[in-house]
């Protein structure tokens, strides 16, 4: 028999707890986003105190937008994700459609080679695709890392997508064969049905691949084809004294991130949990 | 029968993009690393077939051997801290929000934030928090009277790998914390509600219901956790940069392979040497995948039927 207190109290403790955490999670991010907005003085003097109209300012951000093209950065930076995350959806869901629909006697070998790329990390083979890259001139050019990124993707999103195909029933492809319709035709078909696993990849590759640091620093580290976390990277440690700028250059590399996962925090979710179901 | 035969082409075409973009970009530079891993540079500059001489070298030669045992000692701990700090507060998280609160939702967002953020944004924001300079942890330990843990973590041989992992966990602590609450929540409620009828508390539940029925997860998040952790690179590069000082105290296998391949100030580029540290962490993480599959899987699919 539970008394309605102790439920009470167990209820609080929980609260507490999880707002003890919370606090814990954001504190930095938060710190670092309002100091950002902060006269240098401020930030050191009073570094919790909330910016007032003495001490706001834009300084930081000034000195962002004239020494570093943190647009470029940003432009590459989605040019990057999001061709890959196109290649990724269109080659695995053909690839899964494959695995599922049909028997054929490698079915099982295919499935499982292609999974190796699940647990085994790609970067392990960095010095074979920086010579790969050299020998195709595609160093310094977001190609490279399209690629990369696409091959990394394509094993997780078969392995979800090829789970979700298996449950979607016969019937509907039966009865359009019977219709005439052609293979690639089914394929074109059944495309919305897993729309809620394709929803699932794309959230749970795209921010490997914004947020990468490794292989826009092996491939692609020139001025031009520099991604947002690799300029980031460079600016803060070129310009680590100026708090002003540093802060500020944190505060927007946070801010894409924290957008996407706002728009597809269910996928997400939803993602990580079916990823690693098996 | 003639419908089958017919059918094949449809399925290569379905699958050549891919298998043919997996295999060229992941799977052949790998095998490539492992065969460049046996070569090395001959006479004349030229690439020659060496055998296992470059895997001697690595453990051989004092130069080599003392870096990267240096390096697999400090990843193992990086490792191990993950392992008792992260898993076990993720799972702790889960239970809390597992328990159907009000708001739990929008904790379980929070928690989530700073594992969608870079490493090099997460690694620079911890680094100017724990810079004396700025003096943020000082006065915050000041508040909760702690002044005398005041030390600048990232700085001290003694104290910056253990302060980089729990950076990393603060970091990643929302993956485990998902999986568990995403498996707690699948146990039926009935079981649960059985055992309170019956009068077991909240702490025998857990460890007698919830727990075990949770434990193919636990062994998904140590899976995850080891080929994560043996693969770590950002952060200690965002943060101590590739030399991962002081004094290489914070070197872990990720930044020894990195400057060992890609070279570093002083270091030259060694392609041939990169690749056998590549080819002993590809062994590592081969063995904590396998050890997985067949110690850990297997034998809860024995205890299940």
């Amino acid at each position: 028999m539970a008394k309605p207190n102790s439920q009470t109290w167990r209820i609080i403790t929980i609260h507490a707890g999880l707002l003890a955490y919370s606090a814990f999670a954001l504190f930095p991010v938060l710190l670092i986003i309002l100091n950002s907005f902060k006269d240098r003085l401020t930030i050191f003097s009073a570094p919790f105190a909330l910016p007032d109209a003495e001490t706001f300012t834009l300084d930081g951000y000034q000195t962002l937008s004239s020494t570093a093209h943190f647009e470029l950065f940003f432009l590459n930076s989605f040019l990057v994700t999001a061709s890959s995350l196109a290649l990724i959806v269109v080659v695995s869901s053909m690839a899964a459609f494959a695995l599922a629909e049909y028997k054929f006697r490698l079915n099982f070998l295919t499935g499982l080679y292609l999974a190796i790329g699940i647990m085994v990390p790609i970067r392990l083979g960095t010095v074979g695709i920086l010579r790969m890259m050299v020998e195709l001139h595609l160093v310094n050019t977001l190609w490279s890392l399209i690629l990369i990124y696409t091959a990394q993707g394509i094993p997780l999103a078969i392995f979800v997508l090829t789970a979700f195909m298996r449950q979607l029933p016969k019937d509907l492809k039966d009865a359009a064969r019977i219709d005439g319709a052609s293979e690639y035709r089914i394929y074109w078909l059944t495309l919305p049905l897993v729309r809620p696993a394709i929803g699932s990849v794309l959230a749970i590759s795209m921010l490997p691949i914004w947020n990468d640091l490794w292989f826009p620093l092996i491939l692609a580290p020139g001025e031009s084809t520099k991604t947002l976390v690799l300029g980031a990277q460079a600016f803060l440690g070129e310009f680590v004294n100026d708090y002003n700028a540093v802060l500020a250059a944190l505060t927007l590399a946070i801010l894409p991130p924290v957008l996407l996962y706002f728009v597809f925090s269910r996928q997400l979710i939803r993602g990580i949990t079916a990823g690693a179901v098996k | 029968m003639r419908r089958r035969r017919f059918v094949r082409v449809h399925i290569l075409v379905f699958l050549a993009p891919a298998v043919l973009i997996y295999t060229a970009f992941m799977i052949y530079p790998l095998f490539d690393s492992l065969w460049l891993s046996l070569n090395n540079k001959g006479a004349t500059a030229n690439q020659i077939f060496v055998g296992i001489q470059n895997y001697q070298t690595l453990f051989g030669q004092e130069q080599w051997s003392k870096p990267f045992w240096n390096a697999l000692r400090n990843n193992a701990l990086f490792f191990l801290i993950h392992m008792l700090v992260q898993n076990p507060v993720g799972l702790l998280l889960a239970a809390l929000l597992g328990a159907r609160i009000r708001g739990g939702a929008i904790y379980r967002s929070i928690i989530f934030t700073p594992t969608i953020l870079s490493v090099v944004i997460v690694g620079f924001a911890w680094k100017l928090i724990l810079n004396p300079a700025w003096g943020i942890s000082r006065s915050v330990l000041a508040a909760v009277g702690l002044s005398a843990l005041d030390h600048p973590w990232l700085g001290l041989e003694s104290s910056a790998l253990v302060t980089l992992s729990l950076i990393s966990v603060w970091q990643n602590i929302g993956i485990p914390m998902m999986l568990f609450l995403a498996a707690l929540i699948r146990i039926p409620e009935e079981l649960m509600e059985a055992a309170r009828v019956d009068g077991a508390g909240v702490w025998k539940i857990f460890w007698k219901i919830q727990f075990p029925l949770i434990l193919p997860t636990v062994g998904i998040v140590a899976v995850l956790t080891f080929v994560g952790n043996f693969n770590a690179f950002e952060l200690i590069y965002a943060t101590q940069g590739a030399l991962a000082g002081p004094n290489f105290a914070s070197d872990i296998l990720g930044t020894f392979f990195f400057r060992t391949f890609f070279g570093y100030q002083l270091q030259p580029a060694d392609p041939f040497m990169g690749s056998a540290v590549a080819g002993i962490m590809l062994l590592i993480i081969l063995t904590g995948v396998l050890i997985y599959l067949f110690g850990w899987q297997r034998r809860l699919q024995q205890i299940q039927y």
